[in-house]
């Protein structure tokens, strides 16, 4: 065995026995700071928090309760720093995105026209109420598509001169877990999910704002439950057990220019208890438009997901596929 | 289409559990297979209006029963036409049901002419709704079956057509069905059917609402004329929409209609044009309030507002002597509140009532039962036309004034041409005539 074999094996041994979570121990470097950004133009504020990077054990245990097989296996992630939004993103900071232009609508389709393929792209309307009577302000935006979330982090990118995106899947559960190995950031028993989430169990059946219930031990809040969360990666049942390293450093499964299926993460405010576990995985489906009354159906908004919205992340330093993604997503789009 | 392509493991509260659209829940129909009057078993279907409604009523019907083609296809413009075609081509599931040959598309302000003499015995009209009762007329004068979008008419006149047509489709005994989606979905279904059932005691008031923001709008292009531009933007133009309160609102005007099984007999409207100001929005309003008083004595307080960054809310409201009942057909809310509480599972809320419409019509004709709620849904249209003529005018406007008017807003039959189009002033209540 040669020594460099055998350091790796020893290296193996010690991620499986070390607490799942290194990046729990590690700080965030020096000059990742804690900070509030303003949606320039407006007087809307996000708060954004650090996280070091680390290697966490990604995936659930055959064991766990309530879990499902594209869980597993569990296995070992490497993440470098990045910054997460402390709350979803809410239908104040979204507004901003797409409503201020609803108006002048005919003037920005043909400001893209002019601007070419690079242009930002915004939401047509909906041909009814997007909040769904269910509030908007503080509210984490809901029924919306992966396609906008992903337009919307590109405006925000430029409008801020920072790269905002959605999260990895494997970004989200790190942030999620904050170093814990249960089902959880709490624990393994769901009788505690009142003080920590928004579930079906207690949401009275719509979203509430953000920022409601206990954040999990790196501070954010609503990871479970609330409006269910928009990874970046393509859903793949059985993405686990393709990982290329071990451990597997930067996974992420990108997205096409197809429509579905994507990964939401951490339940929603329309969920039970499992749904909303940190190793939980939701898949889209055709069915989340279905009573969009209009072919083609819209790309942006979504009738029948009135649970799912999105939080964003600002990497430290971007992964180098992630650079310069867009979605490729459009109305001709399978 | 779907990807994981079995059951999710989480699925939401919201999420349709049921995918089968194939069970008429609307009357028990049993399939009397070739009972009907053509003889032959398969639903022939032509769609005249190709635009997002018309592409999605294309896609439902196919969607909706076993043995449906769609055959025939027509629209005032080539592009939508041909987009329209292509999008719903590009459907796997729906392909091999689509036989549009280039014969049997047409183009033009005559294609609804053309698309009823095939040999289509289901015609969809889902063009603008001011061209609505003179395709109805044409239709049912074929002898077809019908599914109408709503609104049905855009003026007094327009109504009194379709009652007519009405009449006609009785004595043929041909089917037709009204866009109205809501009466077709099993929440509605239950919540209506407990109020009748007296859960909420005697109605004694009523709140209705489509509260939302804009909607779309198309650049005009230099090359069109002011006809080809005020039909490409139709929501903008009375003429051609009815105004939002028709298009949009007639949904939850129908439901309290349903719901007081009568419609009302005097309105009193405000109104006006706050934001959506600028000449690309045509002449119509961005928000209503209408004060509805029913036969019983009972009001509604009736609200629908397209502007942007406003508050959203659409839904309905219904007052009992013994409890009250909200609905929200987006929110999948159905509640009974007070001594009959009750409320809808939102898993119970079941097929998609686009499709289900579809399924009904389709049922009732192959069981020689054909449906046809013409009146009803003309009575819906009418509820929100006497709505906008009393916020147009200013002065309260009764059901007899609002059926009987006067006002033709849609140009005859053969008089429209490519051309130049006037665009009317916007109405100003205490000036704009009663007529």
């Amino acid at each position: 065995m040669s020594g460099l074999r055998a350091r790796a094996l020893v290296m193996a041994a010690m991620l499986a026995m070390a607490p799942a979570v290194r990046g729990r121990d590690a700080k965030p470097p020096a000059d990742m700071k804690p900070y509030t950004e303003t949606v320039p133009g407006t007087s809307v504020t996000f708060d954004m928090v650090p996280l070091a990077g680390g290697t966490f054990r990604m995936g659930s245990p055959a064991f766990e309760a309530g879990r499902s097989e594209d869980e597993g296996p569990p296995h070992e992630v490497t993440l470098g720093p990045f910054w997460i939004g402390k709350f979803e993103v809410t239908w104040s900071e979204y507004d901003r995105f797409w409503l201020d232009n609803a108006v002048a609508q005919a003037a920005y389709a043909s400001e893209i026209k002019a601007a070419g393929v690079d242009a930002l792209t915004r939401p047509t309307p909906p041909y009814a109420d997007e909040s769904f009577g269910f509030g908007k302000g503080r509210q984490p935006v809901i029924s919306v598509g992966h396609h906008a979330a992903m337009e919307y982090a590109r405006w925000l990118s430029r409008k801020t001169g920072k790269v905002y995106r959605l999260p990895t899947e494997a970004e989200w559960e790190y942030a999620c877990r904050a170093g814990a190995t249960t089902a959880y950031s709490f624990g393994d028993d769901p009788v505690a999910l009142g003080e920590h989430a928004w579930s079906a169990g207690n949401s009275e059946g719509q979203p509430r704002p953000v920022g409601g219930k206990k954040p999990n031990p790196w501070g954010l809040f609503d990871m479970h439950g609330n409006a269910g969360e928009w990874a970046l990666d393509l859903y793949q049942k059985d993405a686990y057990k393709t990982r290329a390293t071990t451990p597997a450093v930067g996974p992420v499964v990108m997205p096409t220019e197809r429509i579905y299926p994507h990964v939401v993460r951490g339940g929603s405010w329309d969920h039970d208890a499992p749904a909303l576990r940190c190793a939980a995985r939701l898949a889209s489906k055709v069915e989340w438009n279905r009573r969009d009354p209009q072919r083609p159906q819209s790309i942006w908004w979504l009738t029948d997901a009135t649970f799912v919205g999105f939080r964003l992340v600002r990497p430290l330093e971007e992964q180098k596929e992630l650079i310069g993604l867009r979605s490729r997503v459009t109305k001709e789009s399978p | 289409m779907s990807n994981a392509g079995d059951r999710p493991a989480f699925p939401s509260r919201r999420d349709f559990l049921k995918t089968s659209t194939a069970a008429a829940v609307a009357a028990g129909f049993t399939r009397v297979p070739g009972a009907w009057a053509g003889g032959s078993d398969t639903i022939r279907v032509g769609v005249i209006g190709c635009g997002g409604r018309g592409t999605g009523a294309a896609a439902n019907v196919l969607s909706a029963a076993p043995g449906v083609k769609l055959v025939a296809m027509g629209d005032a413009f080539r592009d939508r036409l041909e987009g329209s075609k292509a999008e719903l081509l590009k459907d796997p599931k729906l392909a091999p049901m689509i036989e549009v040959t280039p014969e049997r598309s047409f183009v033009g302000l005559d294609a609804f002419e053309k698309v009823i003499a095939t040999d289509a015995d289901y015609i969809i009209l889902a063009t603008p709704p001011g061209f609505r009762p003179e395709h109805l007329k044409a239709a049912v004068a074929a002898g077809k079956n019908v599914f109408a979008e709503k609104p049905l008419a855009v003026d007094g006149p327009g109504i009194r057509s379709v009652l007519e047509t009405y009449e006609q489709a009785k004595a043929k005994n041909l089917a037709i069905v009204g866009g109205t989606q809501r009466r077709h979905g099993n929440g509605y279904i239950e919540t209506i059917k407990r109020v009748h059932d007296g859960a909420i005691g005697e109605l004694q008031a009523a709140r209705c609402y489509w509260n939302q923001g804009a909607l779309w709008n198309k650049p005009r292009q230099p090359e069109w004329s002011d006809l080809e531009w005020q039909m490409r933007n139709w929501l903008y133009f009375t003429w051609l929409s009815g105004d939002h309160i028709v298009e949009q609102h007639i949904h939850n005007l129908d439901v309290v209609n349903w719901a007081m099984d009568a419609h009302p007999v005097k309105a009193l409207g405000l109104g006006g044009r706050q934001v959506r100001t600028g000449p690309e929005w045509g002449h119509i309003f961005d928000h209503f309030t209408v004060d509805y008083e029913y036969p019983n004595g009972a009001h509604l307080l009736s609200m629908c507002r397209q502007i942007p960054g406003a508050e959203g809310r659409v839904s309905e409201d219904l007052q009992g002597t013994l409890g009250a009942c909200a609905t929200s057909q987006d929110a999948k809310r159905y509640v009974i509140t007070g001594k009959n509480a009750w409320r809808l599972d939102p898993e119970q809320v079941g097929v998609d009532p686009y499709v289900q419409e579809h399924t009904n019509l389709i049922a009732s004709i192959r069981a020689g039962k054909p449906l046809n709620d013409l009146k009803t849904v003309a009575e819906s249209t009418l509820t929100a036309i006497m709505g906008r003529m009393s916020a147009y005018t200013g002065q309260s406007v009764t059901w007899e004034q609002a059926l009987g008017s006067k006002l033709a807003l849609v140009p005859e039959s053969g008089q429209l041409a490519w051309g130049p189009m006037p665009v009317p002033a916007v109405a100003e209540p205490g000036k704009t005539e009663l007529v």
